[in-house]
């Protein structure tokens, strides 16, 4: 198993020139262009939408089209600076759960890589029975849906599970109480994003890190080195190429999730992420278009800055990503 | 005010927990790199892989199991049912609407994305200056679900025809001469393709990406010689760069088939599954959260789960060949 990512997944490193740049030139003809600007232009507008309602006041946003803010143009912040701190229409405001947003992505991207980074250092570079058939089981949990492990664990989180009269995950609830430990706190999401993310994190980073110089390895192990201080003092800073692809993409990924925060974290604003807010909003409020849209705008603007600063490092985490369940 | 400052101490106790979980690992490596030997590379190995194989199993491999064993009982788990849950899925009247749906949107929605991601793939090759086209065509992607459908819904706001219009979509009918244009998303059966153009919109930059960086990489030789030997245009398409980049193609197709089987979250937040537009995977989180009936919750994972693996494997058998050949 020594392969990396990106010849996993079919991509090959693009060459400079794909065809010779006299043939290129026939080639460009204005019509190719004209239908790429045209594509580009289409796919832009419902963004630019959401962009020009979010900033135009009430009335006009909620009684005529977003394209008349050029006949009659008409700009308010008055809808961010509502849904930013609750106002008279939507009482709760979306600030609680823009950070909430953070407090859950954050770790839930951190937590995965170490974890991973470990497993797949062990996988790798530490001598051990069964470690290739470990490694294909783990790549084989890609399989499982999300779908499938969101009621189980749920139950876990609230109730424990026993097999037969055997504990094998406490019951957490408060002595007294028919209330998890974890209520109202971010770590049910961490976990169980955590989980979800290991299978493809250990299979990624199992890629980088085996290919790194075996020479190097064994010169730190003859050294005297420990497992634990090459992994820190080495692995960890070769390895931070594929660690940040693949955090990138786990903290989208994670900023964008709707149903493992439904299902986790309810839509309090204790807890609650941004997205949970965002469709709790359509659905009681959906008329509001200048609201929702500047509600809807706050919540893409983070993945938006993310995307157009390291769209390079998350083209490559979603390229091997992709599978992702 | 004060919102903001608590909002950033929730941050800050995120990060503290980082902080707490990553200090007790240096302590343990720390403990576990004084011993010696044999017993270190014991240690090492179980320190290492422990909390990933222990997350797994808890996780992933025990939940799986526990869905599949509860996909055979009652709605409150307590009896064992048989394929009664099954039989329903596939039996009670009103399912043949999310089922169809699905099959729907499995076939048309990733045909659509990789079609129009290979055009513009080849379109881009043949332009100097694609990054501002590709940036911006690839940006959907990285829009949640929940924001996509807002964008959307704007799109096809429906207002009546005598009052100014809201909805770019009816608009653009109206000036093309529709006096009436339809409210979009209750159009049955068409609100299921008008739901598909999101996904449809989100999906085309991810093929787009993926298949120009395969087509950049097939080799400038085998470009020359299929022109020197009189190859152009549709015949250089057809018989060079589509056999060259095929591989490629099946994963983009089967991937998207993937993210279709499972979205809920477009159908959630756009119509919550009413208005004949129902599929299997909000169907699922309906019947599992909102009825509250574990059984047939489960049944319909692992109608999920049965429908993936087969691409799965597909999947990985095709890279696997990828790689053997080169």
């Amino acid at each position: 198993m020594s392969v990396e990512a990106h010849e996993v997944i079919p991509i090959p490193m693009p060459r400079e020139e794909s065809i010779p740049e006299a043939a290129r030139r026939k080639l460009s003809s204005p019509w190719a262009s004209g239908l790429v600007v045209l594509i580009t232009i289409l796919w832009t507008i419902p963004t630019f939408g959401l962009l020009v309602t979010s900033l135009r006041p009430a009335a006009e946003a909620t009684s005529s089209g977003w394209w008349t803010f050029f006949t009659d143009p008409q700009v308010t912040f008055s809808n961010y600076s509502e849904v930013l701190t609750g106002g008279n229409t939507i009482p709760g405001g979306i600030t609680p759960y823009f950070f909430n947003s953070f407090a859950i992505a954050i770790p839930a991207a951190i937590f995965p890589v170490v974890i991973a980074c470990m497993a797949a250092y062990a996988l790798a570079w530490i001598p051990f029975k069964f470690s290739t058939a470990i490694f294909f089981t783990i790549f084989a949990l890609q399989v499982i849906p999300l779908q499938m492990s969101l009621l189980p664990l749920l139950q876990m989180f609230n109730k424990g599970w026993s097999l037969g009269p055997i504990p094998i995950f406490p019951d957490l609830n408060k002595p007294g109480s028919a209330q998890s430990l974890f209520q109202g706190t971010y770590v049910p999401l961490w976990v169980a994003h955590t989980m979800f993310a290991l299978p493809l994190a250990v299979f990624l980073l199992h890629n980088f890190i085996a290919q790194l110089p075996r020479e190097l390895m064994e010169a730190a192990r003859v050294d005297g080195a420990s497992h634990f201080l090459i992994f820190r003092k080495l692995v960890l800073p070769l390895a931070i190429p594929a660690i940040a692809s693949f955090a990138i993409f786990q903290f989208l990924w994670v900023w964008n999730d709707l149903l493992v925060a439904l299902t986790f974290a309810g839509g309090t604003p204790d807890v609650a992420p941004i997205t949970a807010y965002l469709a709790n909003i359509k659905g009681s409020y959906g008329a509001q278009l200048h609201l929702i849209t500047a509600g809807a705008f706050i919540a893409i603007v983070v993945p938006l800055i993310v995307f157009f600063s390291l769209q390079r490092f998350f083209v490559r985490g979603l390229l091997a990503g992709s599978v992702k369940g | 005010m004060s919102e903001f400052v608590s909002g950033l101490e929730k941050v800050g106790t995120a990060l503290a927990a980082v902080a707490i979980v990553l200090g007790i690992l240096l302590i343990v490596f720390f403990l576990a790199a004084r011993t010696k030997g044999k017993a270190q590379g014991f240690l090492a190995g179980l320190v290492f892989l422990g909390p990933a194989v222990l997350l797994l199993l808890y996780g992933l491999v025990v939940p799986a199991v526990r869905t599949t064993a509860g996909s055979f009982q009652n709605a409150e788990g307590t009896k064992f049912v048989g394929l009664a849950n099954y039989g329903w899925i596939f039996t009670a009247p009103g399912n043949s609407t999310f089922l169809i749906n699905t099959v729907l949107w499995i076939v048309v929605a990733p045909v659509l994305s990789t079609a129009l991601g290979l055009t513009l793939a080849l379109l881009l090759d043949r332009m100097r200056r694609e990054s501002i086209s590709k940036s911006l065509i690839f940006m959907p992607m990285a829009i949640s679900f929940v924001g996509a459908g807002i964008i959307w819904g704007l799109v096809y706001e429906y207002r009546d025809p005598s009052q100014p219009q809201v909805g770019l979509l009816s608009q653009i009918a109206m000036w093309l001469g529709v006096s009436d244009p339809p409210n979009w998303l209750l159009w049955q059966p068409f609100n299921n393709f008008f739901l598909m153009v999101i996904m449809i919109w989100i999906q085309t930059g991810f093929a787009m990406v993926v298949l120009s960086a395969a087509i950049k990489a097939i080799s400038a030789d085998v470009v020359e010689a299929a022109e020197l030997d009189g190859a152009t245009g549709w015949r250089l398409f057809s018989r060079v760069t589509i056999p060259m980049i095929r591989g490629t193609l099946i994963v983009v197709l089967t991937t998207i088939i993937i993210a279709v089987l499972k979205v809920f979250d477009i159908v959630r937040t756009m119509t919550n599954g009413n208005f004949g537009t129902q599929v299997v995977a909000n169907e699922m989180y309906a019947q599992a959260f909102v009825q509250f009936d574990v059984g047939r919750g489960s049944a319909l994972a692992v109608v999920l789960f049965l429908a993936v693996v087969p691409l799965i494997i597909y999947n990985v058998v095709q890279l696997r060949k990828e790689r053997s050949v080169r």
